[in-house]
């Protein structure tokens, strides 16, 4: 038995390549679009259309890593989208008005730190909002955030009477300018195809939140507890993990980062709008689901979402720039989303058969 | 695997006499594989015509498996499967119910929110004009629990029963189906005598009509009595097919446990030290009413083993669950080392040194979709860290380490917990519990569905964890592990603890009668007051 233990991990057979296939089809599928787009569309990989679908990438992944986590879990967060447009507003406010105290008659403008500071624990608060209605009321999942994504869209309308707050860029005599560099600001970049492509801070921000949920999700308890609760909550309780509170922070971390995303919306803009993000959460589920996440949780990877938050952008913009109605960008959308939930199906199916195999192997 | 002949079916298969009742339904060479265990290997299984067929075996042994695959629940990996001489195909239970195949299951199939009526005529509904009739279901349904010799309310939640008379409903829901094949998986285990009694009526009723009866039981003398062919099953494999008539107990039992027990059950002598746990009146509501644990107290010392017995629902996993924190006891008091315990939760419980091996192994003791070594170490992570992050070094280390001392078979640690067998998917789950260095240990069934070689070393390390003063409590309903393994045995029955015994005065005999105390009139003195 010992011999042929060797012999299988030598030999590269068929089983190994569709593993690797299976594996990395996140990655093959982002270079399959690529292709087909930069075929069908000579000047799709043209400067214009990367920086754009940078920012756009930006943007989804941030959303997506944040519903990562959730999903890993077994959960799902529909309160994103919501979440991006209220904490928009909530940053706009504060610029434009402040902090009103009828009470004196007058109105504290925060400083540009104190504003961004403020909203992202907004997002983060509506999030551990939906986590404790979900773990300790027993409410879905889907139900719970499906609440919260009413509520926090009708606070957004609330917030301002339905209107938008323009022009967000404070006043000198109140200490509040700046905000427009959050979504303007880049750090570094470089020349592509005669252009300068600027590196906005909104992919910084991506990186930095990428590697730490990279770090959480591989190497640290908290990452392996999340991964425990969506595969098994039972057994992660008896473990002695604490379930409850896991949950509470996989959405509170998506809260966050549906903050993060709004701010970031609302400043490149420099204006606040109370339906901005409507149905965000849809396309942040779909690459997560792209990324090789199973939304039965358990398994799935913050690499593979931020590959499939590129999946999503390549598609999205790709579809435009080809010019096709709305109408057939949904339905190539849809149908890819669906077959990336074939797939993942699929793998599960293939891996249990390897399973099996390699127990009758072992005897 | 399924390659090499299995040395059993060599043996003559049946000793055929000319008179015997024709067979009706076999299997032949049937395999079934799950992940985790190889249930069935090659076989063999010969159902003869209106008499009572008895299928006995080990927990694990395959019964169950076999059941599954007659009544489509389960498909075979491969072989085939005879009705009347001719194949058939079985993919779901209606397949098997339109054949004439039906069946009463261990666990209770009831929906607990539905009536007696709605369960017993569930998925076959008489209608009239495409709506449900429900005036002649209901009185087809007190016909058939009067025929069972019960007062069951046919419009009552089953949910609302008694165990016993949920039981009851499940071999009415069968006799609705007017099946040429009834198959009865342990249909007793939860019945008091007197309801045993009845059943037994029923059967040789059913006999006289022509039905054909599979009956599948760990009662021995039971089986003696209803039995006219018996077919012995051991680790998946077919040991003996005979007729019952001249079949003696001892007999059996060698059949079904083969040689190795010897060796397995023989007692070790130890001295338990100081007491470590002491636990006061726990108690914990069922429900409906009545008790799951009923003013619970015992002690358990360093280094002791402590056998806990009891029927299905006795309140046994319910105590295991309440000391490990899973469950919360609405009144009484638990001591650790002298000091009351006041957590309420199983990560508290974890980090106070108490920890559980659950019943359940699939649903609460793994994770599917985690590697070996990340079910291992999840209940301990928090010791691995360097710094800041899990360090992976330590992580291997500590695996290989627990690999070769629990002796796990496995290729290497990051493989899928499901490649692993039951047994040793059990050793990953006993080792994760003692990665949290626990001071009492807390095995609910730690053997069941798990092969010889695996019980061995399980009860091993249970052994070895004794002699290293660690507390254990072991639940069991093998009466000969538990009789092996305990320093001291206690048995419960409804929730209360009704005997016992040192590993001296323990039998068979002794653990079985305190078992059933409280379970109907027919057992006796009925000294159990409330139960009426």
């Amino acid at each position: 038995m010992n011999s042929a233990r060797v012999g299988r991990s030598r030999r590269i057979t068929q089983t190994d390549v569709m593993q690797f296939l299976l594996r990395g089809r996140a990655f093959i599928a982002l270079i399959l679009v690529l292709l087909v787009f930069s075929i069908l569309q000579p000047g799709f990989l043209g400067p214009d259309n990367v920086i754009i679908m940078v920012k756009h990438t930006a943007i989804w992944a941030l959303l997506a890593i944040g519903m990562t986590f959730v999903i890993l879990t077994g959960g799902i967060d529909l309160s994103v989208g919501s979440i991006v447009g209220l904490t928009g507003m909530i940053a706009g406010g504060l610029i434009n008005e402040g902090i009103i105290i009828p009470q004196l008659g007058i109105a504290i403008y925060p400083h540009t730190w104190m504003v961004l500071a403020i909203s992202l624990l907004v997002g983060t608060l509506i999030g551990s909002v939906s986590g404790l209605v979900i773990t300790r009321f027993k409410v879905a999942p889907f139900i719970a955030t499906l609440g919260m994504l009413y509520v926090a869209r009708g606070m957004a309308g609330l917030r301002n009477d339905g209107y938008t707050f323009p022009n967000l860029v404070g006043q000198p005599e109140y200490g509040n300018t700046g905000f427009e560099i959050l979504g303007a600001g880049h750090f570094l970049g470089f020349n592509y195809a005669g252009e300068y492509v600027k590196l906005y801070y909104s992919i910084w921000i991506l990186v930095a939140f990428a590697l730490i949920a990279y770090f959480v999700t591989s190497r640290l308890p908290f990452g392996r507890h999340v991964y425990a609760i969506g595969g098994n909550e039972n057994t992660a309780e008896l473990s002695g993990v604490r379930v409850n509170r896991a949950k509470v922070i996989v959405y509170s971390i998506s809260g966050f980062c549906a903050a993060m995303v709004g701010l970031i919306i609302t400043s490149q803009l420099v204006a606040a709008h109370p339906r901005t993000g409507d149905t965000y959460e849809l396309t942040a589920i779909a690459a997560v689901v792209l990324g090789g996440t199973s939304l039965d949780g358990g398994r799935g990877s913050i690499l593979g979402t931020v590959i499939g938050a590129l999946v999503i952008t390549v598609l999205t913009d790709g579809l435009v720039t080809l010019g096709l109605s709305t109408f057939w960008q949904n339905v190539a959308k849809g149908a890819v989303i669906v077959a990336a939930v074939i797939i993942d199906q699929l793998q599960a199916r293939w891996q249990e058969q390897i399973a099996l195999q390699q127990q009758q192997e072992l005897g | 695997m399924s390659e090499n002949p299995p040395v059993l079916t060599s043996e003559p298969d049946v000793v055929a006499g000319a008179d015997e009742a024709p067979i009706i339904l076999s299997t032949q060479n049937i395999t079934k594989v799950f992940p985790g265990t190889v249930a069935l290997d090659n076989v063999s299984f010969n159902v003869r015509q209106g008499k009572v067929n008895v299928l006995i075996g080990e927990n694990g042994a395959g019964k169950s498996t076999l059941m599954k695959i007659l009544v489509g629940v389960e498909q075979p990996t491969s072989g085939k499967i005879l009705l009347d001489g001719r194949e058939i195909h079985l993919n779901s239970p209606l397949d098997a119910a339109r054949l004439g195949i039906g069946i009463i299951y261990q666990e209770l199939n009831l929906c607990a929110n539905l009536s007696v009526v709605d369960n017993i005529f569930l998925a076959r509904e008489l209608r009239r004009r495409g709506l449900i009739d429900r005036k002649v279901q209901r009185q087809r349904t007190r016909e058939l629990v009067s025929r069972l010799e019960q007062r069951i309310d046919p419009d009552a939640l089953v949910g609302d029963l008694r165990i016993g008379q949920q039981q009851i409903i499940e071999i009415a829901k069968a006799l609705a189906q007017d099946v040429r094949i009834l198959i009865m998986d342990e249909p007793t285990s939860a019945l008091s005598a007197a309801e045993v009694e009845i059943l037994f009526r029923v059967i040789r009723e059913l006999k006289s009509y022509g039905v054909t009866i599979i009956y599948i039981s760990h009662k021995l003398e039971e089986l003696l009595q209803i039995g006219d062919y018996i077919t012995v099953l051991r680790d998946g494999r077919k040991v003996v097919e005979v007729e019952a008539a001249g079949v003696t107990v001892p007999w059996l039992i060698e059949r079904m446990v083969g040689r190795s027990l010897v060796s397995m059950f023989a007692h070790q002598e130890r001295q338990p030290g100081k007491v470590m746990l002491k636990v006061e009146n726990l108690t914990l509501p069922r429900p409906g009413g009545g008790y799951v644990l009923d003013h619970v107290s015992f002690e358990l010392r360093e280094g002791e083993i402590l056998g806990f017995y009891g029927l299905m629902g006795s309140g046994r996993s319910d105590l295991l669950d309440c000391l490990a924190g899973l469950l919360p006891p609405t009144a009484g008091s638990i001591w650790l080392n002298g000091a009351p315990v006041t957590s309420t939760t199983v990560s508290e419980r974890i980090r106070e040194g108490v920890v559980l091996v659950p019943e359940d192994r699939q649903n609460f003791g793994l994770v599917p979709t985690l590697s070996v070594m990340d079910n291992m170490l999840l209940a301990s992570l928090k010791n691995y860290i360097e710094g800041f992050f899990l360090a992976r070094r330590q992580e291997k280390s500590v695996t290989e380490q627990q690999i070769k001392e629990l002796s796990i078979r496995v290729a290497n640690p990051q493989q899928p917990i499901t490649a692993l067998s039951g047994g040793n998917q059990q050793k990953v789950v006993v080792s994760k519990c003692l990665l949290t260095r626990p001071q009492i240990l807390l095995l609910d069934e730690p053997t069941r569905g798990i092969d010889v070689g695996a019980k061995q070393e399980i009860f091993d390390i249970m052994s070895r964890l004794a002699d290293q003063r660690y507390g254990v409590i072991f639940v069991s309903s093998e009466l000969k592990e538990i009789l092996a393994m305990s320093d001291r045995v206690l048995v419960m029955s409804k929730g209360r603890l009704t005997g016992e015994f040192t590993a001296q005065e323990a039998t068979e005999e002794k653990l079985v009668a305190a078992s059933a105390v409280g379970h109907g009139p027919s057992n006796g003195d009925n000294w159990n007051g409330r139960e009426a």
